[in-house]
C-alpha cells in the first residue's frame, strides 16, 4: 500500500467532517466565560424537570416510532393485505409534514376550544371531554406520528432485501411466521432500525418548533430560555454541549452493545420468495391498522390545512410563491447532493483503511443532528464570520466573503444533515460483502475505482434513502434557513414562520401545504425506485 | 460492466453539476451583497407587517431597501458575530428587551436626532437615542364578556384573588412578553412581593399555559377559562375577522401605575455602513401618517402620540399606560425569568 493510499482515507473523512468541526469549534468558543450563579439557577429550578421531561418524550416518542415504523415496514415489505401496493410509498408521506406543522394543526383542532372537542360538547353535553392533547402523551404521539417513516423507511429496505428470505430461513428451521420475524428478521434488520431509531432520538432532542406549540419543556426549551431569556448566549451553548456529549455517548453506547456483529447480503440473483399472505381477518386488520395511521399522520391534517389554505389563498397566493418553492427545491436538492456524496466518501473512508482518524471524523461529522437548529445557526454564523474576519485581516478590503451566500446556508445544512444521509450509506455499505470489494481489487482495481465501479452501483438503494431524507428535511428546516439565508432567498419554511411567529396558524396553513405537497413528488419517486433497486 | 460504469457517470455529472449551481448561486449573492445604496434592515418584525413600508421608502428615496427576518435573539447574535462585516443599518424587534440587549452589548448607536426625540414620547426610547419605540403593545386583562363583570376586574395582582381560581388562563412563561410584564412588576413591587403575585396567578390556572394568545382568546371565548392576559392587538384580529367575538379588554392598574406597554422599535447599528439613510428611515417612520399604518396593520397603538387608533382599537377605550421605561424590561428580564422558574409558571 503506497502512503498516499494510506492517508488518503483517512485525510477525505477529515475534510468532510470539516464543516461541523468548524461549527463546533465556534460553539466551543462562543461558550467559554461562566456564570456560576445562573448555572445554580438552572440547577435548582430547570434541570432536574427537564432531564426527566426531555428523557420521557424521547422514550416514548422513539418506542412508538419503533412500533409504528417496524410493524408497518414488515406489513408492507414481507406481508400481502389490501392496499398494500399504496400503503407502501403513502406511509412515507408523513416525512413531507413538518413536526411543527403537524403539532400546530393538532393543538388547533384537537384543544378544548377547537373545532372537534367543540362539537363533541355539543353532540354528547358541557361534560363530555377529551384526553387533553396539550400534555405528556398528546406531544409523544404527535412527534411518533411525524417522525416514524425515519424507523419505516430504514425497516422496511432492510426487510425488502432479506425479509421473506429470513423467514424461509426461520421455517427451515421449525419457525412459524411470528417466530420468523423476531428471532430471525428483526434481528438481523438491527443495524437499519437502529439507524431509523437514532435518527428519531437526535430529532426529538433537537426539536423546537413542536414542543413549543405544545408548551412543553425539554433540554432544547431550556437552551432557548438561557439565550432568549435569560441573555446568556454562553450558558446556553453550554448547555447544547452538555446535550451533544450525551448524544455523542448514547450513539458510543450503541455501537458496542451492537458488537462485532457484521451484517452481509446474501447471495443476489434469486428473486425473493413471495409475500407472506395473510389469513382473511389478520389482512383486514393490517389495513385497518394502515388506514388509521396514515389518517392520523397524513391525510387528516393535510385536509386541515388544505381547508385553511383556501381561506386565505385568495389573499396571499401570488407570484412570490413560484419563487419560495424555485429556491426551497433548489437549496434542498443541493443539500441532498452535497450531503449524499460526503456521506459516500465518509462511509468508504473508514472503511478504506482510514483507521480511527476517519472513524472520529466520521462521528464528529454526523453529530450535528441532535443539536438545536438555532444553536448550531449560531455556530456557523460564528465560523463563517471568523473566516470572514481572517479575509479581512488577510488584506481583503470587502467582508462577507462566505456569509450571506448560498454556500453559507449549504454549510449549515451539511453540519446539520450528514447525519440523515450517513446512516443509509452506511446501511447499504455494511451489506456490501467485504470479498466483493477484494475480488474486485483481485482484478487490479484501485480504492477508488472499486468504489466508483462496484461499490457505488450496489449503493443505489442507500444513496437514493440518502437523497431523499435530507432533501426533505431540508424544506423543512427553518431556524439555519432563518439565520444564515442571503437576503431574498427567502424560502417557504420562512413564510410559514412569519405566520406562526405572530401567531397567524392559519395564514401558515398555505406555506405548510406547499412544503407538502412539494415533498411529495421527491417521496413518491425515490420510494418507487428504491423499491425497483432492492427488488432487481 | 458498461451499464456501471455509466452509473458512476451519471453520479458525476449530478456532482458536478450541482457545484456548478452553488457557484453560480454564490457569486450571484455575492454580486447582491457588493451593491452599494441598499438600506440593509434586521427586522424581528415580520415580513407581511413591513414589507410595503419598506418597500414605499425605497422608491420614495430611489434606493432599494434589503431585509432579513428572524426573531430578535439570533438577529443580534447574527449582528454580534459579523461586527465591523455586519451589512445591516438598522435593527428592528418587536420587543424592548431586545433593543436593550443589542445596546448593551454595543451593537447600537445612538441616533441623536431632534425629529425622533419630539416625535416619540421618553419612556418609549432609549435615553440616549440608541432605539427608539415605533408603535405599542398593550399587554392587558381579557375576559369573557358574558360571564364576568368588567368591574370585579382592576390590577394584574388582583387575577392572583381566590375568586379566580380555575377561571385564569396565561400564555407561556417562556415568551418575552410575559417576561417583560414580570420584569416591570419586579420594577415596581420588588422581587418579594412580585413573586407572591406570580405564584398566586399560577395557583389560580384553569388548564396548562398556551404557546399563544390567539390559543388563550380562543379558549376564553369556549369557557376553558374566564380571564386572561394578552396583547391586545390578538383580540383586535380576532374581532376583525369574526365580529361578536365574545371577550371584551380591561385596561388593567388605571388605578395604580398604568397598562404595561412594550414596544415594536428599532435603532442604528455601530457599524452601519449608510448611517445617514437609516437615521432618515427612523425619523420617515416616526412621522404621523406613517406612523398610522405601521401600527394600524396590526392593531396596535402608534408611538406617536398624536396619532388616532383605527376604530376596532379606538373602540377598547382609552387607557393610561405605565410610564417607566420600556428598556427597564429588558434590563430586569434575566431576574424576570428566574423569578418566574421559581414560582413554576411554565
Amino acid at each position: 500500500m503506497t502512503l498516499a493510499g494510506r492517508l488518503l482515507p483517512g485525510t477525505a473523512a477529515i475534510l468532510v467532517a470539516l464543516p461541523m468541526l468548524a461549527v463546533l469549534a465556534a460553539v466551543l468558543h462562543g461558550a467559554t466565560g461562566a456564570d456560576p450563579e445562573l448555572w445554580e439557577h438552572l440547577r435548582s429550578f430547570v434541570l432536574p424537570g427537564v432531564t426527566r421531561s426531555t428523557l420521557v418524550l424521547v422514550a416514548g416518542v422513539v418506542a412508538l416510532s419503533l412500533i409504528l415504523g417496524v410493524s408497518l415496514g414488515w406489513l408492507t415489505a414481507a406481508c400481502d393485505f389490501p392496499g398494500r401496493g399504496f400503503f407502501a410509498w403513502a406511509l412515507l408521506l408523513p416525512l413531507a409534514m413538518p413536526a411543527y406543522v403537524l403539532a400546530f394543526v393538532a393543538v388547533a383542532t384537537l384543544d378544548y376550544a377547537g373545532p372537534v372537542p367543540s362539537l363533541l360538547r355539543e353532540w354528547f353535553g358541557a361534560g363530555f371531554t377529551l384526553p387533553p392533547i396539550r400534555s405528556t402523551g398528546g406531544v409523544i404521539a404527535v412527534l411518533a406520528l411525524a417522525f416514524y417513516p425515519y424507523v419505516y423507511l430504514l425497516a422496511r429496505g432492510a426487510f425488502l432485501t432479506h425479509g421473506t428470505r429470513a423467514l424461509e430461513a426461520g421455517q427451515s428451521l421449525g419457525l412459524g411466521p411470528w417466530a420468523g420475524f423476531f428471532r430471525v428478521a428483526l434481528p438481523l434488520a438491527r443495524p437499519w432500525v437502529a439507524a431509523g431509531a437514532a435518527l428519531v432520538a437526535m430529532e426529538t432532542l433537537a426539536d423546537f418548533g413542536a414542543v413549543s406549540v405544545f408548551n412543553y419543556d425539554t433540554f432544547t426549551t431550556a437552551i432557548y430560555k438561557s439565550w432568549f431569556g435569560l441573555f446568556s448566549l454562553e450558558t446556553a451553548l453550554q448547555l447544547a454541549l452538555v446535550l451533544l456529549a450525551l448524544v455523542a455517548v448514547a450513539l458510543a453506547v450503541e455501537q458496542l452493545a451492537r458488537g462485532r456483529a457484521r451484517y452481509a447480503l446474501a447471495g443476489a440473483g434469486a428473486r425473493p420468495p413471495a409475500r407472506l399472505r395473510l389469513r382473511r381477518r389478520l389482512a383486514l386488520a393490517a389495513t385497518v391498522y394502515a388506514t388509521l395511521v396514515f389518517a392520523l399522520a397524513f391525510a387528516l391534517p393535510a385536509l386541515c390545512l388544505a381547508v385553511w389554505a383556501l381561506e386565505v389563498a385568495p389573499l396571499d397566493l401570488d407570484a412570490r410563491y413560484v419563487a419560495y418553492v424555485t429556491r426551497t427545491l433548489l437549496l434542498a436538492g443541493m443539500a441532498a447532493v452535497a450531503c449524499a456524496a460526503l456521506a459516500v466518501v465518509l462511509g468508504w473512508a473508514v472503511r478504506a483503511g482510514g483507521g480511527w482518524p476517519a472513524r472520529i471524523a466520521a462521528r464528529a461529522a454526523t453529530l450535528g443532528y441532535a443539536v438545536p437548529g438555532t444553536v448550531l445557526a449560531v455556530g456557523v454564523v460564528g465560523a463563517l464570520a471568523a473566516a470572514d474576519l481572517a479575509w479581512v485581516a488577510l488584506g481583503a478590503t470587502e467582508g462577507l466573503w462566505l456569509q450571506g451566500t448560498v454556500l453559507a446556508l449549504l454549510l449549515g445544512y451539511v453540519a446539520r444533515f450528514l447525519a440523515v444521509a450517513h446512516g443509509p450509506v452506511e446501511g447499504g455499505l455494511a451489506r456490501l460483502k467485504p470479498s466483493l470489494a477484494e475480488a474486485a481489487r483481485s482484478f487490479g482495481l484501485g480504492r477508488l475505482a472499486v468504489l466508483l465501479r462496484v461499490q457505488l452501483p450496489l449503493l443505489r438503494a442507500g444513496i437514493g434513502t440518502a437523497l431523499l431524507l435530507v432533501f426533505v428535511d431540508v424544506m423543512k428546516e427553518m431556524p439555519i434557513t432563518l439565520m444564515t439565508r442571503p437576503f431574498g432567498w427567502d424560502t417557504l419554511a420562512v413564510r410559514v414562520f412569519e405566520m406562526t411567529a405572530e401567531g397567524e396558524w392559519r395564514r401558515a396553513a398555505l406555506p405548510s401545504l406547499v412544503i407538502t405537497l412539494a415533498g411529495l413528488v421527491p417521496v413518491v419517486l425515490l420510494t418507487r425506485r428504491i423499491e425497483d433497486a432492492s427488488r432487481g | 460492466m458498461l451499464e456501471r460504469l455509466s452509473a458512476s457517470r451519471r453520479w458525476g455529472l449530478v456532482v458536478a453539476l450541482t457545484a456548478v449551481a452553488v457557484g453560480a448561486a454564490s457569486l450571484f449573492a455575492l454580486r447582491a451583497g457588493a451593491q452599494g445604496d441598499a438600506l440593509v434592515v434586521y427586522s424581528a418584525r415580520k415580513y407581511q407587517l413591513v414589507e410595503e413600508l419598506f418597500r414605499e421608502y425605497g422608491q420614495l428615496r430611489g434606493i432599494e431597501v434589503k431585509f432579513i427576518t428572524d426573531d430578535g435573539a439570533p438577529l443580534v447574535a447574527r449582528l454580534r458575530a459579523e461586527g465591523r462585516n455586519s451589512p445591516a443599518d438598522v435593527l428592528m424587534t418587536v420587543d424592548a428587551g431586545d433593543l436593550w440587549r443589542a445596546q448593551s452589548a454595543g451593537l447600537l448607536q445612538p441616533a441623536k436626532s431632534a425629529t425622533l426625540d419630539a416625535n416619540i414620547p421618553a419612556h418609549l426610547r432609549d435615553p440616549d437615542g440608541h432605539w427608539y419605540g415605533l408603535s405599542i403593545r398593550a399587554r392587558t386583562i381579557a375576559y369573557a364578556a358574558q360571564r364576568v363583570k368588567p368591574e370585579d376586574l382592576s390590577s394584574y395582582a388582583a387575577l392572583g384573588e381566590p375568586r379566580w381560581k380555575g377561571r385564569l388562563c396565561l400564555r407561556s412563561g417562556k415568551h418575552v412578553y410575559n417576561q417583560s410584564l414580570v420584569a416591570i412588576l419586579i420594577a415596581e413591587h420588588g422581587e418579594a412581593a412580585t413573586e407572591r403575585i406570580v405564584r398566586s396567578w399560577v395557583a389560580n390556572l384553569a388548564t396548562a399555559p398556551f404557546s399563544n394568545d390567539t390559543l388563550l382568546l380562543e379558549a376564553i371565548a369556549a369557557g376553558q377559562c374566564d380571564v386572561g392576559i394578552v396583547n391586545s392587538y390578538y383580540l383586535g384580529r380576532l374581532q376583525a375577522e369574526r365580529p361578536g367575538f365574545p371577550v371584551a379588554l380591561r385596561w388593567a392598574d388605571q388605578a395604580g401605575s398604568g397598562v404595561h406597554v412594550n414596544i415594536s422599535g428599532a435603532g442604528i447599528t455601530r457599524f452601519a455602513r449608510n448611517r445617514a439613510e437609516a437615521l432618515r428611515f427612523l425619523e420617515w417612520l416616526s412621522t404621523p401618517a406613517i406612523q398610522a399604518r405601521f401600527a394600524g396593520a396590526n392593531f396596535e397603538f402608534a408611538a406617536n402620540p398624536g396619532v388616532e387608533p383605527p376604530p376596532v382599537v379606538a373602540a377598547w377605550g382609552p387607557f393610561r399606560q405605565n410610564v417607566i421605561n420600556v428598556g427597564k424590561a429588558g434590563e430586569l428580564q434575566p431576574a424576570a425569568v428566574r423569578l418566574m422558574d421559581r414560582a413554576g409558571w411554565k
